[in-house]
C-alpha cells in the first residue's frame, strides 16, 4: 500500500539544516534532512547517541531556529513555537511543589482556562495514562514511569496535533520501558494524533513505529527509511520483529 | 554449614535475609558461585536488587545470613571485591591511565604489578589514544569502559556490576556485551551482573538468577547452555528470553 496516496502530510521539513558553534569551530548538527509525516502517524526518529536527533525535534517544537530550511504544519510555515505542536521531554521538567493535578492542568491555568474547566481537561488526561487516585500525589512520590505519565498528560492537555516525544523513557529500566512502551500505544490508538517519537533504541523504535527515519552520526543525515509492517500490539520476540531489528541494527552507526 | 561445599565454591551466599526496622527486604537467599562463573541476576522492578548488591558488598550488613568467599565470611579489607555502578564512576580529575592505577594503588601493590596490570588492561579494551585523556573527554560509554576496565584490572575475587550498560542502545550494548564476555573469558573472572533487561542476561549468563517480588528470594535458577557469541535470533535463546520474562513479567 503506498502511504503517499492515502495519507494527507500533516508536517514537512525541507531541507533543514543545523549548525552551532563550539570553542569557536562550527560544528554541523544537521545536515540536509527533509521528509513528512502524514496523520495520525506514529513516526520515530531513530540514530545512534548525540546524532542531532533531539536538535532536529527542538526546531520543530520551535525551540531553535534551523539555519537552512523550512518547516511546514498543513502547508503552512512553522515560526517558532507553535499551540498545535506539544511536547514530552525526557527530563521530566515537572513542578515539583505542584501535585500532579496541579502539573496536569498548569499550562491551561496559563492559559486562563476557568478552574471547573482545566480541571474537567486535566482529570480526562490524568485517567487517560492511568493515573486516577494519585492527581494529589506529587512527583517525589511517584516512581520514574509514573512521572513520565504526568509529563504526557501534561503535554496532552493543549490538544496539541502533533505530539513530540524526545527520548521519553530514556531513564527508565527496561522493564518499566517496555510498561510505557504499551501505555504510550494504547493511548496513542484511544487518542490519535501525529507522533514524532525520538529515540536510540532500535526495539522501542520497532515497536512502537509505522515508520522509523534512521539518522546517520552527526551530523545527521537521513540513512534510511522503513515502513514497519507488523501488527499491533507487536511481540518483541517474533521471528518478524527481530529481523526487522536486525536488519535495523545492522545499518545503524555504531556511536562509541 | 558444610565446610566442604564451601570449598569448591568461590562464593557461597547461605540464607541471606535483611530487615529495615519491620520491612522484610531479602528473605533466606542462598546460591553458591564457581570460581570463573558468570551469573546473571534479574528480577521485577523494585525487587530488592540494590539490597541485594549492598549485601554482597558489604555496604549493608545482613540482618541474618552471611556471604562467604572461599569459605571465609567476605571482608573488603582482606578480598578483593570489585564493582560497576550504572552511573559512570571514573574519578574526573584523573587521565584514563590514572583511574586504571588508582584501585591498584588502594590496594598497595608492587609498581612493576600495577604497570603490568594497566598496560594489559589497555591494551585488552584498546584504550591506547585515550590513556592521557580525562574522563570529561570521553563519551559516555567510553568513560563506563574504562570503569569496567578498572574493575577487571583488580584481578577481583567477586566483581559485581549492576546494570552499567543501563540507557545504552542495542547496537551500543551488544559490542559492549562482547568485550566483557572478553576481558572475563581472558581473565578468568567470577562476576555477578545484575539487570533489568532480559535478553542481556540470556545473553551474558551461564545461569541466571530470578528473583522474586519482595521479601525477596531466589524463585529460580536457568542455565544458559548456548554457544557464545549467542544469537538472539536463536530458537532456544528467544524460548529462554521468554521463559525468564515470564517469570518476572509485571507489566
Amino acid at each position: 500500500m503506498s502511504m503517499d496516496e492515502n495519507k494527507k502530510v500533516k508536517l514537512s521539513l525541507k531541507n533543514i539544516s543545523q549548525s552551532f558553534v563550539v570553542k569557536n569551530k562550527v560544528m554541523d548538527a544537521v545536515h540536509n534532512v527533509s521528509f513528512d509525516v502524514y496523520d495520525n502517524e506514529f513516526l520515530v526518529i531513530l540514530g545512534p547517541g548525540h546524532c542531532g536527533k533531539s536538535v532536529l525535534l527542538r526546531m520543530i517544537a520551535g525551540l531553535a531556529k534551523p539555519v537552512e530550511g523550512e518547516i511546514f504544519l498543513d502547508g503552512e510555515e512553522l515560526k517558532g513555537s507553535d499551540p498545535r505542536v506539544g511536547m514530552v521531554f525526557q527530563e521530566l521538567a515537572l513542578m515539583p511543589w505542584l501535585t500532579v493535578m496541579g502539573n496536569v492542568e498548569f499550562g491551561l491555568k496559563i492559559a486562563g482556562k476557568a478552574e471547573k474547566e482545566r480541571r474537567r481537561i486535566a482529570q480526562k488526561y490524568i485517567d487517560l495514562v492511568g493515573l486516577t487516585g494519585f492527581e494529589k500525589s506529587y512527583p517525589h512520590e511517584l516512581s520514574g514511569g509514573m512521572k513520565q505519565r504526568v509529563g504526557i498528560a501534561r503535554a496532552y492537555t493543549s490538544y496539541p496535533e502533533i505530539m513530540l516525544m524526545d527520548e521519553p523513557f530514556g531513564q527508565l529500566d527496561a522493564q518499566t520501558r517496555y510498561a510505557m512502551q504499551e501505555e504510550v500505544e494504547r493511548i496513542w490508538q484511544q487518542e490519535k494524533r501525529t507522533i514524532l517519537f525520538v529515540t536510540n533504541n532500535i526495539e522501542e523504535a520497532c515497536y512502537l513505529a509505522d515508520r522509523i527515519i534512521l539518522l546517520s552520526n552527526r551530523p545527521a543525515k537521513i540513512k534510511q527509511i522503513y515502513d514497519i509492517d507488523l501488527p499491533r500490539p507487536r511481540d518483541t520476540v517474533h521471528p518478524d520483529f527481530l529481523r526487522i531489528r536486525k536488519e535495523i541494527s545492522e545499518n545503524t552507526d555504531l556511536a562509541l | 554449614m558444610g565446610e566442604g561445599m564451601e570449598l569448591q565454591n568461590k562464593v557461597s551466599v547461605q540464607h541471606l535475609t535483611k530487615y529495615f526496622g519491620n520491612l522484610h527486604v531479602l528473605d533466606d537467599i542462598s546460591f553458591n558461585i564457581k570460581k570463573g562463573e558468570f551469573v546473571c541476576v534479574v528480577g521485577p522492578t523494585g525487587c530488592g536488587k540494590t539490597t541485594f548488591l549492598n549485601l554482597l558488598t558489604r555496604i549493608y550488613m545482613p540482618t541474618k545470613g552471611d556471604l562467604f568467599i572461599d569459605g571465609v565470611s567476605a571482608n573488603p579489607k582482606e578480598h578483593n571485591l570489585a564493582m560497576v555502578f550504572q552511573e559512570p564512576s571514573s574519578l574526573p580529575w584523573k587521565t584514563v591511565e590514572q583511574n586504571l592505577r588508582f584501585g591498584l594503588e588502594l590496594k598497595k601493590l608492587d609498581k612493576k604489578i600495577i604497570d603490568e596490570r594497566v598496560e594489559e588492561m589497555i591494551e585488552l579494551l584498546g584504550l591506547q589514544e585515550f590513556r592521557d585523556q580525562y574522563p570529561s573527554q570521553l563519551s559516555v560509554s567510553t568513560a563506563q569502559r574504562i570503569i569496567i576496565g578498572r574493575a577487571f584490572g583488580m584481578h577481583p575475587d567477586l566483581l559485581l556490576m549492576d546494570e552499567p550498560y543501563g540507557q545504552m542502545d542495542i547496537k551500543l550494548r551488544f559490542y559492549l556485551e562482547d568485550e566483557v564476555i572478553r576481558l572475563w573469558k581472558e581473565l578468568g573472572s567470577t562476576v555477578i551482573f545484575i539487570t533489568h533487561n532480559v535478553e542481556e542476561a540470556v545473553y551474558l549468563a551461564e545461569r541466571v538468577l530470578i528473583l522474586s517480588n519482595k521479601p525477596t528470594t531466589i524463585k529460580e535458577e536457568v542455565k544458559v547452555d548456548l554457544p557464545r557469541p549467542r544469537d538472539v535470533t536463536d530458537p532456544e535463546f528467544i524460548r529462554i528470553r521468554k521463559y525468564v520474562t515470564d517469570q518476572i513479567k509485571w507489566w
